[in-house]
């Protein structure tokens, strides 16, 4: 079956699904942490370094080897733990999960089972319609990144039916942390943009910490969702009656490596358990594979709650103790979350909930918040960033930091703008030539000339000639019906090709019609 | 000096030797060398000589001395590598089919430590495979035979070392002690051997067996020389986590007790009795009566979950043993064979197919036991509980330490049995490491050093056990009471077996004898 090729199960509409079905998720995130060197091992991490060139004789499992912990990954996982509003083990340890996979050269990871480093935490999530969603964490644990196959021929790219594998042990080592949710309960419609919107808004955190590069196509971060859907408690149950009706089976989808694939894959797999059980079918407990091209997920392999991965205490490494003044250091090294950062600008900055959620949308906080340090009003940086750029950085598919404007052009045209050396029309035309290239915001006014006049003389000459040429209006405003002035102040601007005032001119438009 | 003669002085005399220039480290090395070309083939001690390495070392510290060059203390005294640490240049099997003919990229830090000391390696000594036996026997390369009598067992798992050491074909050996591997050895083999406090010396680039048991130690053939080898090996290694970074106790000082005034020993009620050998304890009672005359006050004390220690280590130590073990798949380095009749097999298989084909018969029962003691709804009953017991017997070597100074017993409850005589009852064989196996649940130090012979003309060993960290106590005692004896039999130990010092095959003095 090749990838292009999968039979699509059948499924069941969102609307039918959500008439008939509670749905229940839970989430898993694998996180890459950027510590320069491996969790165990010196070894250094770089993404993209020829195969098997960063190994040693530990994270090849080699005989008599042995792991020693990285500081930095525990500092990494409290870090977390904390942002995530986790408790912090005082005393935990290190834990073999044992089975046997090419790719991995122990054939055990050393993970941790019973004594989390971190646990019982939460992550709010805002949603488009106003709610905010608390996602309950209920651990993130410490462990180490398995190497990586390539299967060479057959027709899955898939272990089955390839001619040969070759490993790549490079990632092994790696340090990762594991996050997982509690299940989600009580999501209904709102579950697959809730899977979606925490795993955006734990990539925001992570990346703000700055302990991974948080890139989800490189798979330094990687998403497995667990759906499981169960029947509607009747029309008007409460939800203490909808929570008490038991989970159903669940499947996990592994390595849904986008935002979007994220929200995808939950839909889809909530209506194709819709479609089973609807039917009469029952759900098979197993891993899924999504399939980012055919928006459908297949079967894995048959998963059970008996996997036996028969844990035990790693006995080569001593337990993880951080001593709470460390932990509390750590806890001050926070960065804001991102979710209040963004309340705070908002409010800093005096924008509509609406103006707001576009400049999320198109990414531009960090823009604006450099824009405004640059010395733009925050108006004129949203004005900016969140649309000409905006609008064409999408077109083109990039990020509006990759326009060819920077921050400080911005704040440099809107001070040519506050200067009454240029109005919105000439600002525009301005910001076009930076954005083709012409040279700073000055520069460009200087090339093409663009430039409010300033001398008071030319501009009384042309309200005259407009209001000796346009007498019918001119009898209307001297009528007290000022707001015919706006076609004479029209006028004025053609007369003047644009390169003048607007206000200036009302002001003596209506300095010549009206008596003081 | 003859040959025979050079290979006949204890490490310290091998070490003054060469500071006087009596003779050279190329000498000393060499007839070494030679004696192993003579002997190994009836002993199978080495499974892997090194000439040309050793004397290359050999010649590098006489280079230096002749040059005026400061030199560490057993710069130039040769040593055999138990086969169960990392050598680079040298294969390293655990004694292993697996792993025949694997040669590491990289050395262990006792290896490590070794060649900075200058000492010549020698080769690498026979053990049971993965260090799992008491005999030897378990070998993939054949059993080593003991010395004493060749129809006997060296003891194991490092049979290899202690036979080398009691043969002479080597002054000083690496062991390793998981419940027992080094002391056993010893006892029977009428030599001494240091299991250290858990962490005193790396594990790095040792074959482990189970990580939490596991320890490396010296062997030789006196108290001083193997405080001297300790001295080498011991100390902080900060690619080994679980590496004690604490000083080396002061070993070789310890050593030249002979005074024990002052000194409470203990005698472990629960190590004795039912199932000793006659003559094992009439040897234990005359060194415990030795040590009263040397100033020792001796109490009996009491070690109740000592009685439980074998069930909890065939639980901790397959569990362990079964995981990290798992690594042999045949996917990067050893043995790879494909299942009979597939014809393109999976990896899967092909890992299933070698690990039936390389590993031994003991190795698989140890793994088996272990992946089910693991096993979720068995974990608690097996693995946790064992892991229970290890506290308690922890908690009797506390209370007796409050008590005594150290601790004795016999090392075993028999000399060497025949070999083959335990090989198809594994509990029989278990059962001879009951006296050892509680100093490893506890991580506490040990160490056997011999007593005389027993009615059959076999030598005996006496084990003192001391407090974690506490490691001098063991040279204190056991160098007093080995003078003592020295004294009484009018020389050492190893001179009661005469054949011993002569260099010839072994066949032939059987054939002259
Ligand atoms: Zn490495």
């Amino acid at each position: 079956m090749s990838a292009q090729t999968h039979t699509a199960d059948s499924v069941l509409s969102i609307d039918d699904t959500l008439a008939k079905f509670d749905p229940v998720m839970g989430l898993e995130v694998h996180v890459e942490l950027n510590t320069n060197t491996k969790m165990f091992c010196g070894c250094a991490t770089e993404f993209g370094a020829d195969p098997n060139t960063q190994v040693c004789p530990i994270c090849l499992g080699l005989p008599g080897a042995l792991p020693v912990v990285n500081a930095m990954g525990v500092e990494s996982a409290i870090r977390i733990g904390l942002a995530l509003n986790c408790e912090i083990a005082s005393w935990c340890r290190f834990a073999r999960k044992n089975y046997f996979y090419p790719d991995m050269p122990k054939n055990f990871q050393t993970s941790q089972y019973d004594e989390p480093i971190a646990f019982e935490g939460y992550l709010d999530v805002d949603l488009d319609d106003g709610t905010t969603y608390r996602v309950e964490i209920e651990r993130a644990h410490m462990e180490e990144d398995t190497g990586k196959s390539l299967h060479v021929g057959g027709s899955t790219g898939r272990i089955q039916g390839a001619d040969y594998s070759l490993v790549d042990y490079n990632r092994a080592g790696i340090p990762l942390i594991e996050i997982v949710t509690k299940p989600l309960t009580g999501a209904g419609e709102r579950a697959p943009e809730i899977a979606r919107a925490y795993v955006s808004v734990l990539r925001d955190l992570l990346k703000a910490l700055g302990v991974s590069d948080v890139r989800m196509e490189q798979g330094s971060m990687r998403c497995d969702a667990n759906v499981s859907l169960r029947p509607k408690a009747g029309d008007g149950a409460t939800s203490a009656e909808q929570l008490a009706v038991p989970l159903g089976t669940r499947t996990e989808t592994k390595n849904v490596n986008s935002l979007r694939s994220v929200e995808r894959a939950v839909r889809y797999e909530m209506t194709r358990h819709a479609a089973v059980l609807d039917a009469g079918g029952s759900i098979t407990q197993e891993t899924r594979h999504w399939h980012e091209d055919t928006g459908v997920t297949t079967a894995g392999r048959p998963k059970s709650d008996a996997d036996d991965y028969r844990y035990f205490p790693e006995p080569d490494l001593v337990p993880a103790a951080p001593d709470a003044a460390w932990v509390e250091e750590l806890r001050a090294t926070l960065p804001e979350p991102p979710a209040e950062r963004r309340k705070r600008l908002q409010a800093d900055w005096g924008y509509s909930d609406l103006e707001m959620r576009d400049v999320i949308n198109a990414g531009a906080i960090e823009a604006i918040e450099e824009t405004i340090a640059a010395g733009a009003s925050a108006s004129a940086a949203r004005k900016w960033w969140g649309g000409e750029i905006a609008r064409r950085a999408n077109k083109a598919d990039v990020a509006i930091t990759e326009m060819g404007v920077t921050p400080a052009d911005i704040a440099e045209l809107d001070g040519l703008v506050r200067d009454g050396r240029l109005n919105d029309a000439m600002a525009r035309q301005v910001m076009e030539g930076v954005l083709n290239g012409e040279g700073s915001p000055t520069a460009v006014a200087d090339a093409r000339g663009l430039e409010l006049v300033q001398d008071d003389g030319a501009l009384e000459a042309a309200v005259d000639k407009v209001i000796a040429a346009n007498t019918d209006m001119a009898d209307k405003v001297r009528g007290g019906k000022v707001q015919a002035a706006g076609a004479l102040i029209g006028q004025v601007m053609k007369e003047m090709k644009g390169q003048a005032d607007a206000a200036k001119a009302r002001e003596l438009i209506l300095a010549r019609l009206l008596p003081s | 000096m003859t040959k025979t003669e050079l290979c006949l002085l204890s490490a310290a005399q091998m070490a003054n030797g060469l500071v006087a220039g009596d003779f050279t480290s190329v000498e000393l090395t060499q007839a070494h060398l030679d004696r192993i070309a003579d002997l190994n083939p009836a002993l199978n001690a080495y499974l892997y000589v090194d000439d040309a390495g050793a004397l290359a070392t050999a010649r590098e510290v006489d280079e230096a001395r002749a040059a005026g060059q400061d030199l560490p203390r057993l710069a130039g005294v040769p040593v055999a590598v138990k086969d169960i640490a990392c050598t680079v240049g040298m294969p390293t099997t655990a004694g292993s089919k697996m792993l025949e003919g694997w040669m590491p990229p990289y050395d262990a830090t006792i290896v490590a430590k070794l060649k900075s000391a200058k000492m010549p390696i020698l080769g690498k000594t026979n053990m049971d495979e993965f260090a799992m036996g008491s005999s030897t026997e378990h070998s993939a390369f054949g059993p080593t035979r003991n010395p004493w009598d060749l129809d006997r067992i060296p003891g194991g798992s490092g049979g290899g070392s202690s036979a080398a050491v009691g043969a002479y074909l080597a002054p000083l050996a690496i062991g390793s002690d998981t419940g027992g591997s080094i002391r056993q050895p010893a006892a029977v083999t009428g030599t001494v051997g240091t299991k250290p406090t858990y962490g005193g010396v790396s594990r790095y680039g040792v074959i482990a067996l189970a990580s939490s048991l596991d320890q490396i130690g010296p062997c030789a053939r006196s108290v001083t020389d193997t405080a001297l080898l300790h001295e080498v090996l011991g100390g902080h290694d900060e690619m080994d986590s679980t590496s004690l970074d604490a000083p080396v106790p002061a070993v070789v000082e310890a050593s030249s007790t002979r005074d024990l005034t002052g000194m409470k020993i203990g005698v472990v009620k629960e190590i004795s009795g039912e199932g000793f050998q006659p003559g094992v304890l009439a040897r234990f009672e005359e060194a415990r009566a030795k040590l009263v005359e040397l100033g020792a006050e001796i109490v009996e004390v009491s070690c109740p979950h000592f009685t439980s220690a074998m069930a909890a280590y065939y639980l901790v130590l397959p569990s362990e043993a079964s995981s990290n073990l798992a690594r042999y798949d045949a996917m990067r380095y050893g043995l790879r064979v494909g299942p009979d009749g597939v014809e393109s097999p999976s990896a899967e298989q092909v890992m299933a197919a070698s690990r039936a084909a390389g590993f031994g018969d003991e190795v698989k029962r140890r793994i088996i036991l272990g992946t089910y003691a693991l096993s979720s709804g068995y974990y608690d009953a097996y693995y946790g509980q064992a892991q229970k017991v290890r506290t308690l017997i922890a908690c009797d070597f506390e209370a007796a330490f409050e008590q005594v100074d150290v601790l004795i017993s016999p090392t075993t409850p028999t000399t060497a049995f025949k070999l083959g005589e335990k090989l198809d009852d594994p509990l029989a064989m278990y059962l001879g490491d009951l006296a050892t196996i509680p100093a490893n649940l506890a991580g506490v130090p040990g160490m056997s050093i011999p007593v005389g012979v027993a009615e059959d003309n076999l030598p005996v060993g006496l084990q003192f056990l001391a407090p974690a960290t506490q490691d001098q106590r063991l040279y204190a005692v056991g160098a007093a009471l080995e003078a003592a004896l020295t004294e009484q039999w009018g020389g050492p130990m190893l001179d009661q077996a005469a054949h011993l010092c002569l260099a010839q095959p072994f066949d032939k003095q059987e054939a002259g004898a």
